[in-house]
């Protein structure tokens, strides 16, 4: 990383490492926004007839417990190590565009802190706290949030909030595409990317594609909301259902955009720790891209329930039961990996396998509500919430902690401590099944999800209390894994290059790396670069000095000047207030004129 | 298979301390829809419990038989097998089939189709209440649905406002209720009994409080209810408290929003021409009893949040409401 220390560094920095770092940090900080709601809709569910919150503060629990989660702190972890790893992993300085980079950080921060600005701003708008956060769910169904049904402005945050985030998911999709394209090193042939570039390119055509589709979807209703249109409204002869159909042709390729990166983790993971290559890498590369293909096949599984009739109903669930091809050959490629292998137990290896064992399940609890009929007695209940659950908190949260166990020391130069990692894995581990396991039974017995209370006669009083002992262990585990980070600051291990005996570029650098990543542009001429294989013996790693001086770019203010236009341009319509929007229209136009025009210096 | 099921469940249930009865659960269907689900819910659940416990077993096996020990040799460098990948390609894609196959069948059997002397009933989700409009019968009921044992059930299901979805677990699977669009289940109930359901759809405030009562009467009982449900209101006696309740409820806001045959003509809230008759008010959250009814028109948003009955301005006294509730009482 650059010499250059101070917070002018970092809030000027186009460096994708430190850049890495700042989603690290804030997507971090979102997760435990997120988990502190999700911990209070588990203690007013505790026990039927839950007195702790409101209804109305439920409602907004869980509708930003939603939208934290996914939009701004499991995406940006995942971008966290795109933009920390990909360049090392394909042998480049740095990504494609810096700058757009710095811009993608700075846009999701401000997009973020709007959206949770929203929970203390009740005053401004003639209500009290924690009033007018978003609370229409993370699905933010039609015609619910239409202005005649959430006439506040609760709604409004959260479609500018969004509006605002998908701007800079779509910026980073962009670059990632184009680094990834254009910026491998010699011989760094696509199939010989690693796993978790190769996810992350699937990712990114995911992005870019299905962003456009939830941005129209939001466009239709901040109309609808701020100019009268009449996208959703029944009664000017529209449907709410077309809200429906454009959200989820988002939303399910936005599952694969959330769970392709942690599988890109535990691909890259689990041959470390086996000490053998990845069994069928081929496969695994092609089911990964047939599942981003296959993931805009199946969205209205998400909509049974809606009546699409029974043809629909049919294909959809023939496409949604395909989908579970790929993914089960993924498995078996992952089991054929360990299997043979020279096993280390890592926490980074715990955590991939943990991921493995779970992902199981929410994959085979997904194929029961494939099939419609079935999902008509288990959509829109607990159950379904058990699901996803497995999906993403067994899933995508435990191979991103693998990364985070697994890349620590690269990018912060300190091992992590690995008893209190394994503390946390089991904490974890057993509080995940603690909480989630239940809702399956939850559901079953009736009980609908997004309910502030239930009746006792349910008899779901005591499940539901287990439920809370485990979301509570979770807690305590994220606790261990916060002291293991801020213990490793001081006390952590210095980390030599490679302290796992990794095949991947990245680890051919020093812990942190240089700021310009490689003092000699490797080339790559096989896809374990670092491991003998048949026919190679490992390849030397890049000189610590740089033989010739080499061009590094300057930091800008620009990006980030750039980035603040959008948040006050979304201040417009939320105070109704014209100017703000030409204050906000020209801080943009300015940051981007200005950043485009700034020369590159050494 | 399905008691088998029932039975680990059970056993789970055990540990926990929880006891029945679930009156809504889906496991314990009460009519054929629900059966129909639930034999195919049974059979994709064992396909998934044994595919579980297969991989799992493996997962478990290789990470045992496979640890690191000193002095292992280095493993073989293995990257593929092309028989292998092509092995667990097919097999799932094969038991795929196997839950596909009945899946597909059960979609089309589940249609809601019914025949023609099937009852039609028209549900129509409001915030945060249930309407029940018996077509042939000319009878409008809420919150509380009353059919006949064996006989064949059609529901055409819609909403006046926002999205909600009609969900009695016992009976059957939900449907989303969608203004401007009719969805239809049918079933035939099994048992007599009274069973529960709810909203499934977020709805806004009190979603959670929007609850719902189906009833499978005796044939004999049904034509009982609906002949009590199809006469006028009771016409509260002369200088009885019932009667100054109905001369309350006739100069307030009540008439606004509720009919009562003969009495007012609202259309906003529920019918309330035989309101005495329901076991429960405010759509299944508490028991049809004079103290609750009571504290319901005194403060109807304070015990379901966001609730479009507002406080009345000025507020009724407390000797109207006690007429009013007698009043409701009284109209069985």
């Amino acid at each position: 990383m650059s010499d250059a220390r101070g917070l002018t560094s970092w809030l000027t920095t186009t460096d994708h490492k430190r850049i890495g770092l700042l989603y690290f940090w804030t997507a971090l900080a979102f997760f435990l926004i997120g988990g502190i709601e999700a911990l209070f809709i588990r203690v007013q569910l505790a026990q039927p007839n839950g007195q702790v919150v409101s209804a109305e503060t439920y409602n907004q629990l869980f509708t930003m417990h939603g939208t934290t989660m996914i939009f701004l702190a499991l995406m940006p972890l995942g971008a966290s190590f795109f933009n920390y790893m990909v360049p090392l992993q394909i042998g480049a300085r740095d990504v494609a565009f810096p700058r757009l980079n710095a811009f993608s950080y700075w846009v999701f921060l401000f997009g973020g802190l709007l959206l949770n600005a929203s929970w203390f701003v009740g005053p401004l708008f003639h209500a009290g706290m924690l009033n007018v956060a978003p609370d229409g769910g993370w699905f933010g169904y039609a015609n619910l949030t239409e202005r005649q049904y959430s006439p506040g402005p609760n709604i409004d945050f959260w479609v500018l909030g969004l509006q605002i985030l998908g701007i800079s998911s779509l910026a980073a999709g962009f670059n990632f595409i184009v680094t990834i394209l254009n910026m491998r090193a010699p011989g760094m042939k696509m199939m010989r990317l690693p796993t978790f570039t190769w996810m992350t390119l699937v990712t990114q055509f995911l992005i870019i594609t299905a962003f456009p589709v939830i941005t129209v979807g939001l466009a239709f209703l901040m109309f609808d909301r701020f100019f009268g249109t009449h996208f959703y409204v029944r009664e000017a002869g529209a449907t709410p259902i077309l809200w429906q159909h454009l959200f989820w042709l988002f939303g399910h390729p936005e599952v694969y955009i959330l769970i392709l990166p942690a599988m890109g983790v535990v691909s890259d993971v689990l041959p470390t720790f086996s000490r053998k290559p990845l069994f069928g890498y081929p496969v695994v590369v092609y089911s990964g891209v047939l599942i981003g293909l296959m993931s805009w096949g199946v969205w209205s599984h998400h909509m049974f329930a809606v009546g699409l009739g029974p043809i629909a109903d049919s294909v959809f669930a023939a496409t949604t039961m395909l989908i579970a091809v790929p993914t089960g050959v993924k498995i078996f490629n992952w089991i054929a990996t360990l299997w043979g292998g020279d096993i280390r137990g890592t926490t980074a290896l715990h955590f991939a396998v943990g991921f493995i064992a779970m992902f199981i399940i929410g994959g085979l609890s997904g194929v029961t509500h494939a099939s419609p009929p079935a999902d008509l007695q288990q959509t829109d209940t607990y159950y379904v919430v058990a699901h996803i659950h497995y999906v993403f908190f067994g899933g995508t949260i435990f191979g991103l902690f693998a990364g985070v166990y697994y890349w620590w020391p690269k990018m912060t130069g300190r091992l992590l401590d690995e008893t209190l990692g394994k503390v946390h894995f089991w904490l974890q581990f057993i509080g995940m099944n603690l909480a989630f396991f239940p809702m399956h039974l939850i559901g079953l017995l009736g009980m609908p999800r997004r309910v502030y209370t239930y009746a006792p006669e349910l008899g779901v009083g005591a499940l539901n209390l287990v439920s809370t002992i485990g979301a509570f262990l979770i807690a305590l585990s994220i606790l261990i894994f916060l002291v293991n980070l801020w213990h490793s600051r001081t006390h952590g291990q210095p980390a030599p290059n490679d302290p796992w005996g990794g095949a991947t570029l990245e680890w051919s650098v020093s812990s942190p790396p240089p700021v310009y990543n490689f003092s000699v542009i490797p080339t790559v001429t096989s896809r374990l670069p670092r491991w003998s294989t048949e026919r190679h013996g490992p390849m030397r790693d890049p000189p610590a000095a740089p033989p010739e001086p080499i061009h590094v770019p300057g930091g800008s203010w620009w990006p980030m000047v750039a980035a603040f236009g959008l948040p006050v341009l979304a201040l417009a319509p939320l105070t109704q207030t014209l100017w703000v929007a030409f204050v906000g229209a020209a801080l943009l136009i300015a940051g981007v004129y200005a950043w485009a025009f700034q020369p590159f210096e050494v | 298979m399905s008691r088998y099921r029932l039975g680990l469940i059970a056993a789970a249930l055990g540990v926990t301390g929880c006891a029945g009865p679930f009156p809504q659960s889906t496991l314990a269907p009460g009519s054929d829809y629900g059966w129909a689900i639930d034999h195919l819910f049974t059979d994709i659940f064992w396909w998934a419990a044994g595919v579980f416990v297969v991989v799992e077993a493996l997962l478990v096996v290789a990470l045992i038989r496979f640890r690191h020990r000193e002095g292992r040799p280095a493993p073989k460098p293995t990257h593929g097998h092309t028989v292998m990948e092509i092995a667990w390609t097919l097999a799932p894609a094969v038991i795929l089939v196997f839950v596909a196959v009945p899946t597909v069948r059960t979609i089309f059997a589940t249609a809601g189709e019914a025949p023609a002397d099937a009852l039609k009933v028209d549900v129509i989700g409001h915030q945060w209440w249930w309407e029940f409009r018996y077509r042939e019968l000319g009878l409008v009921t809420a919150n509380e649905l009353h059919v006949p044992l064996g006989r064949a059930v059609q529901l055409s299901i819609t909403s006046a406002d926002v999205i909600h979805a009609f969900w009695a677990p016992p009976l059957g699977g939900k449907r989303d209720a969608i203004p401007g669009h009719v969805n239809r289940i049918a079933f035939r109930a099994e048992r007599v009994g009274d069973y529960t359901g709810q909203c499934a759809e977020f709805c806004g405030a009190s979603h959670a409080n929007m609850r719902l009562r189906v009833v499978v009467d005796s044939d004999s009982d049904f034509g009982h209810w609906a002949t009590v449900q199809l006469a006028g209101p009771a016409a509260p006696a002369a200088g009885t408290v019932a009667e100054r309740g109905k001369a309350v409820f006739a100069r307030s806001a009540c008439i606004g929003c509720h009919t009562i045959q003969g009495v007012s003509p609202g259309v906003i809230g529920p019918n309330l021409t035989h309101v005495g008759s329901r076991t429960t008010i405010a759509s299944g959250l508490f028991p049809n009893d004079s103290a609750h009814l009571a504290s319901w028109i005194a403060d109807a948003p304070a015990l379901k949040p966001g609730s479009l009955m507002t406080r009345l301005k000025p507020p009724l006294t407390d000797a109207d409401i006690a007429a009013l509730v007698a009043y409701l009482a009284s109209l069985k």
